[in-house]
């Protein structure tokens, strides 16, 4: 279990803004998430917890051992600090074989003791048969392994994971998911990846916490945050809402509806406690929950008659692009039936329009 | 006349002990100069500067109080080694390590922190001690560029003409470097002698000039 209470501050340079960290939080086993934009601290985070950087106050505590105390002057060198840490471009050693780097990690180990853990090391991830390699004479898949079995030779106590499926095309990607899965199975230790990308958390983390600007502005699990984003900020950051300004027309508790003016439209939407008729607001849904139906003349009630304006049919969804920025996601066979059309009805359930605040 | 090849054989055994020291301790400096953070660091860097920007006869002139038969290290080096050091071919070694070590401790410097800072990261995470971070990963990524810095050492310390004649003076078949005697024999009207030695010292700094820029510019690939 890993504590971490960091402060750092970055006066403006010449061509840098003025940048000040200030997060607290903590990580049991399984893979806690850091995400956010490029810029908003989370990669400082993880390079304070390795060492790498030095806060200016604060407290990290790594199994109970104090890493870095501010008040008390500790501060940890990254060797004594057992942090497994993977980097974006895996940073194996090119002047070494994939054997040696991964004997580099065991280095502590006696001869003997070394040679049979790297051996089952390289064994576990696959990676016998290229043992005797350079890293620029290995697959991307297997340079990735390698440096996942380095950083697991060393022992360590936490994983730090710096955007490790960064610039990887989608089959590496999976597998790069399926491996640090099994790594969670096999070697239970708490897990720091850092991401700016949603999908890529939703598929590992346990918990998540959302930066911006160097604070932490929601923490909870992925999908709760997807669920329910704090703020418009939040939302945006995430990229996957569309984000509707509203007018509040009327609000029924009692039959737990409203009526919402979005642009020329007039749709319907849940009792939103706490506001009143008349409040501007802003709305959130994701693409997926956007109904979509081919139309002749007006659109019904409850639905929107928008342009289409840019439709991209992949291999089991279709994505759209409707005027005034709405996006919508549909299974591809549902596409097809409708793609003859020239008009559309666009409908948002009540039940899929959220909330957020400003 | 038969040329004498000695001043040519003198440079050459003169630069490759010249070259050996100058990377003994410049490695160090550069070291310090690429990683760590202290306070008279400028000063340091200032320092091993100033003998590219002096005068040769200025740098003579310090060697010769510092290693001078009156000085403490004079005194040092004459009870170990039973003769003063100051105008034997030994003095023209230290004026060749004076003469190419800041060359050598500046591209050290820049070749140990053009290294990315990923895999020196990656290999203290993994539990290296600083020494053994530097010396099985810095190191060998800079190694070329090291070299080639060693050579642009070599070529440097062959054609040290002023603290040489300062601090080992022009004793023909003793201390007498390539370079001081080729003024020797313009001097003397010995214009094949000259030139012979000329073509010799061009074509050996040509050669390593020529190595030096294949070492640098490639990279091993990741």
């Amino acid at each position: 279990m890993m504590e971490a209470r960091l402060r750092k501050t970055f006066p403006a340079g010449a061509e840098s803004r003025a940048f000040a960290l200030d997060a607290q939080f903590e990580a049991e086993a399984g893979v806690t998430v850091l995400f956010g934009p490029s810029g908003s601290g989370k990669t400082l985070t993880l390079n304070c917890i390795a060492g790498f950087e030095r806060p200016d106050e604060g407290r990290i505590l790594l199994n109970d051992v104090i890493l870095f105390d501010g008040a008390a002057k500790v501060f940890l060198a990254p060797q004594a600090r057992h942090c497994g840490y993977v980097f974006q471009n895996y940073a194996l050693f090119p002047h070494m074989t994939l054997r040696e780097n991964l004997e580099f990690g065991a280095g502590s180990m006696k001869n003997l003791e070394r040679h049979k853990r790297v051996s089952e090391m390289l064994e576990r991830f696959q990676l016998l048969e290229v043992g005797g390699r350079r890293p620029h004479e290995l697959s991307g898949g297997q340079k990735q392994r390698g440096s996942i079995a380095r950083a697991l030779l060393a022992r360590p106590r936490i994983l730090l994971l710096d955007e490790p499926a960064q610039g990887l095309d989608a089959v590496l990607r999976q597998e790069l998911y399926a491996i640090l899965r099994e790594v969670q199975r096999d070697f239970p230790m708490p897990a720091l990846l850092v991401t700016h990308d949603l999908e890529e958390a939703l598929e590992l983390g346990d918990q998540m916490h959302v930066f911006r600007e160097g604070r932490i502005v929601q923490s909870g699990m992925p999908q709760a945050v997807l669920d329910a984003p704090a703020s418009v900020d939040i939302a945006r950051q995430m990229g996957v809402f569309n984000l509707l300004a509203a007018e509040i027309l009327s609000l029924d508790p009692g039959r737990n509806i409203s009526r919402l003016r979005v642009g020329e439209w007039e749709i319907n939407g849940v009792y939103y406690p706490g506001h009143l008729k008349g409040d501007r607001v802003t709305l959130c849904v994701v693409p997926g929950q956007v109904r979509v139906a081919a139309r002749e003349g007006y659109p019904p009630a409850n639905t929107m008659g928008l342009e289409l304006q840019h439709a991209v049919a992949g291999p089991d969804r279709a994505r759209l692009l409707f005027q005034g920025g709405l996006r919508a996601e549909l299974p591809r066979t549902d596409w097809e039936h409708i793609a003859h059309a020239q008009q559309f009805a666009v409908e948002i359930p009540a039940a899929a329009l959220r909330l957020v605040k400003g | 006349m038969p040329i004498d090849w000695f001043p040519l054989w003198l440079s050459l055994r003169v630069a490759v002990l010249a070259t050996a020291s100058a990377a003994l301790l410049g490695i160090p400096v550069a070291y310090l100069l690429a990683n760590r953070e202290f306070k008279a660091k400028e000063i340091l860097d200032a320092a091993v500067t100033l003998p590219l920007v002096l005068p040769p006869t200025v740098l003579g002139y310090y060697l010769l109080i510092v290693l001078g038969r009156e000085s403490g290290l004079g005194r040092v080096y004459e009870g170990i080694f039973g003769t003063p050091l100051v105008f034997t071919w030994q003095a023209a070694v230290v004026a060749a390590v004076l003469h190419s070590a800041p060359l050598l401790v500046k591209s050290t410097r820049a070749a140990l922190e053009s290294v990315d800072h990923a895999y020196e990261r990656a290999a203290r995470t993994l539990g290296a001690p600083e020494w053994k971070v530097f010396w099985r990963v810095t190191l060998p990524l800079a190694r070329r560029q090291v070299l080639a810095a060693a050579a642009l050492a070599f070529a440097r310390s062959l054609g040290d003409f002023g603290v040489t004649i300062m601090v080992a003076g022009n004793i023909p078949g003793r201390t007498q470097t390539i370079a001081v005697a080729i003024y020797d024999a313009v001097e003397g009207g010995s214009g094949d002698t000259a030139r012979w030695l000329v073509l010799a010292v061009s074509v050996v700094a040509l050669a390593l000039l020529t190595l030096a820029n294949r070492l640098t510019p490639r990279r091993l690939p990741g």
